[in-house]
């Protein structure tokens, strides 16, 4: 098990989120969360980087994460690739990716690896030199999706890739996602509105109502549950 | 003709000076968006501590690195132990907070030293050099060590792991947080590296006023005109508002309006700059979305 979340709790302030949150994820696999705006899809993915105040226990490789400080948790390989994509704006695609590896102790594979993100995508090959506030949309999803890959992490976690984007650009970008868990053996957490194209993406899926996971299973299961197909994939 | 060249160049070489406090100023503002305004005291005090230094007989580019390296300490030493617990406060909290600091260290610097003017010897020959009749020596030479410590700091910012770091450090605290970075420690370096810059300043302008307590209220007053006149968030603009705001003061003062109503330059470039154009010449225009 790469993630195992057990009664996790969190909250902003007194106002209280998550109410035990239940849920394993094997290694190397896709897994998404699925559930309506408020139910505390994103807020499971900052508690797991300690964004949060958490109660609970969080396990990473079999190792409690506890109190840890985000950027520790960073440095242990979960990359998190953050609602409203995180961009360095003023700073150039290329920094943007250099900081990304930051935290490595490879330093010696950091050149290749970002050669290999300008294969994944290369329009930001083209704009390496851009600042990367001048970017589309699409394309600083992309270089958020590459800037947690450079770090090289174990496990990667996805809020809302699809949030604003075209649905060609949508498409293009998940079917990189799923070469990426086949070829660097990512495992994934993806958070999503569009549950239709998070289903085929993923292996597994949670499906989260008011801080609780109330369903899970395989994402061939969850497609054919009737709850899921009326709330949630809207037929 | 010869006499306006002579002002210019002697504004340049107290305008390097300004530029090496404004480009301090820019660093904190950068990370905090907040003026220290103790920036000049902890120059002040810095430049106190090579004067020791000095006066112990330690040759004077020894004592010039040692008080650069215990500027930068002091510097990191007031980020944790001062403005880290006021992080989270109201910024009139921190705002008090620095003026506190720049209180302490003024009287503090008086109590062991005493408010005494004392003579700061300049590290520069005493003959003007390749045998020049604009330029003091020292004038030349702060110019030149105002931009080597210039072209240092942008090395370091542009092609380094750790300035990129920085950078981003206080463009984005929480994705740099997500990506490894320690933030608490990139803004102690912050001011580290500000206190450092400050204090070398502090020892190129100390020949020129003499060193007391207050040495730095006017200078400091020059630096906050030059960092708004350049834009407070951009560095480079600082170093050029620097040496602007250095050649207007010694212009003006030498054939308009006077010695005495020097200082006044400052504050009426500051309002001027904040009613005409609060950016700056070279900052980020600031737009949001109501």
């Amino acid at each position: 098990m790469i993630l195992e979340l057990s009664g996790l709790h969190a909250s902003y302030g007194a106002t209280r989120v998550l109410h035990g949150i239940d849920f394993k994820m094997e290694e190397k696999s896709i897994t998404t969360l699925l559930g309506a705006n408020g139910a505390g899809k994103t807020t499971t993915l900052r508690a797991i980087c300690g964004m949060v105040r958490t109660e609970g226990e969080i396990r990473f490789g079999g190792q409690k994460l506890g109190n840890r400080k985000t950027e520790d948790i960073a440095r242990l390989g979960i990359a998190h690739v953050p609602d409203g994509r995180g961009t360095f704006l003023h700073l150039t695609t290329e920094e943007n990716l250099r900081l990304g590896a930051y935290a490595r102790k490879d330093r010696a594979n950091v050149a290749r690896d970002l050669a290999k993100m300008y294969e994944y995508f290369p329009r930001l090959k083209e704009r390496s030199q851009q600042q990367a506030g001048t970017l589309s949309g699409g394309e600083q999803q992309m270089l958020a999706v590459s800037r947690a890959l450079m770090l090289a992490p174990k496990l990667m976690l996805l809020d809302e890739p699809s949030f604003g984007l075209a649905p060609l650009v949508v498409r293009e970008l998940f079917g990189i996602l799923r070469t990426i868990n086949a070829e660097e053996r990512v495992s994934m957490l993806v958070v999503e509105q569009n549950a239709a194209m998070a289903l085929d993406l993923a292996d597994h899926a949670c499906v989260i109502e008011t801080g609780r996971v109330v369903l899970s299973g395989t994402a061939a299961e969850l497609k054919k549950d009737d709850a899921v197909r009326r709330s949630y994939l809207g037929y | 003709m010869d006499a306006l060249l002579h002002q210019v160049l002697a504004g340049l070489a107290t305008g390097g000076i300004y530029a090496s406090l404004a480009l301090a100023l820019v660093m904190i503002y950068q990370a905090t968006h907040l003026v220290n305004f103790a920036q000049g005291e902890m120059a002040m005090f810095t430049t106190y501590i090579a004067w020791s230094l000095i006066e112990a007989g330690m040759p004077y580019w020894a004592a010039f690195i040692l008080t650069v390296l215990t500027a930068f300490m002091l510097g990191v030493l007031i980020e944790r132990l001062i403005i880290r617990p006021v992080g989270q406060a109201p910024v009139l909290a921190v705002v008090v907070v620095f003026i506190a600091l720049l209180l302490i260290l003024n009287s503090v610097t008086g109590w062991i030293y005493t408010y005494t003017i004392k003579t700061f010897p300049s590290p520069f020959p005493a003959q003007p050099l390749f045998g020049n009749r604009y330029l003091s020596s020292h004038e030349l030479g702060a110019i030149g060590i105002t931009l080597v410590v210039l072209l240092l700091l942008y090395a370091f910012f542009r092609f380094t792991p750790l300035g990129l770091a920085m950078r981003a450090a206080a463009q984005n605290p929480e994705s740099s947080r997500l990506v490894g970075i320690r933030v608490g420690w990139m803004l102690a370096l912050g001011w580290g590296l500000a206190a450092a810059i400050g204090s070398i300043g502090g020892m190129m302008v100390a020949p020129i006023v003499y060193l007391d307590p207050n040495m730095m209220s006017g200078v400091l007053l020059y630096a906050f005109a030059a960092a708004l006149v350049g834009g407070i968030d951009n560095p480079m603009g600082a170093v050029i508002g620097g040496f602007l705001v250095g050649v207007l003061e010694n212009v003006l003062g030498a054939f308009v309006i006077g010695n005495e109503l020097k200082l006044s330059v400052a504050l009426v470039i500051i309002i001027g700059v904040l009613l005409v154009r609060p950016s700056g010449f070279f900052g980020r225009v600031q737009v949001s979305r109501v």
